[in-house]
């Protein structure tokens, strides 16, 4: 069997699943991030397996290529909260830091 | 065909180390196996023919994402035995859910019947990416860049070092200061 769009979208499905499955057990969180770009990843290839075999065009393209855009912004502002967090708590464990002010 | 067999290398790696990066205890095993995972979903891209794409993804991503993220992991690093541990209570309902998630889009995308087109030869897409752009799609380009700035600047704030007056401030007041 030849590989077509089914192919792409097991690979995004998996990709999905895997980067959900870190976001709930996960505690450390870099590592939670970790499974959020996951997921976007997995968006974004759907975008494109759809882009190729379904529409022709690139809009698919472009609107990956602003998931990547909102994935960098998400990643800096993040990493910046974390290490606010880890200055402030002394850890980066999502479950002990539950206050927003000291 | 040899493309089918580039595909499956591509797909076997990306999935390989996704389950690494999720599966990994330590966190920074997990970052470096997440630099595979994007590196398999950018050549992914180079089989659909998104050239502009997979380039794009290498160097934000690979170059870029993953390197604040390596950053964020050794400045916060842990002594061993407090690190997070996962108990078996949150990974078994989390497994499940997972994999029920999993099933139900595989099940959409088996059952459903795809108006694929004919394919083929891919071509060259950053013309046509440009084009699109600078016309259609002006108003998000432009609107990302003020979402680019607002996170810098957010970021910037975020971490900076407090200044001497706050500081002062906050002595004269209850909450002890660290930064």
């Amino acid at each position: 069997m030849t590989v077509g769009l089914e192919h792409y979208l097991t690979v995004s499905a998996l990709l999905f699943g895997l980067g959900l499955y870190a976001v709930l057990t996960r505690r450390n969180a870099v590592a939670l991030l970790m499974g959020v770009e996951l997921i976007l990843n997995a968006a974004n290839l759907n975008f494109v397996a759809f882009a190729r075999f379904v529409d022709g065009g690139v809009e698919g393209h472009i609107v990956a290529a602003f998931v990547i855009v909102l994935a960098a912004a998400e990643a800096a502002v993040a990493l910046a909260i974390v290490l606010a967090m880890f200055r402030n708590f002394g850890t980066v464990n999502v479950d002990t830091v539950n206050r927003l002010k000291r | 065909m040899s493309g089918d067999l580039v595909f499956y290398g591509f797909a076997l790696l990306t999935v390989l180390s996704g389950f690494f990066v999720v599966a990994s205890r330590n966190v920074v095993h997990a970052a470096f196996s997440l630099l595979f995972t994007l590196f398999g979903v950018a050549g992914l891209y180079a089989q659909l023919g998104a050239d502009f794409l997979a380039v794009t993804q290498t160097v934000v991503y690979i170059g870029g994402i993953l390197v604040l993220v390596i950053f964020a992991v050794m400045m916060t690093r842990i002594p061993r035995s407090d690190a997070p541990r996962r108990g078996l209570d949150r990974a078994v309902p989390a497994a499940i859910l997972s994999l029920l998630a999993f099933a139900l889009i595989y099940m959409v995308i088996v059952g459903t019947r795809w108006p694929e087109r004919a394919t083929g030869a891919p071509e060259a897409t950053v013309a046509e990416i440009g084009t699109g752009l600078m016309t259609t799609f002006v108003f998000p380009f432009e609107y990302a860049s003020l979402v680019l700035l607002a996170a810098m600047v957010g970021a910037a704030i975020l971490i900076r070092e407090r200044a001497p007056a706050d500081v002062a401030d906050d002595a004269a007041g209850d909450g002890e200061v660290r930064s």
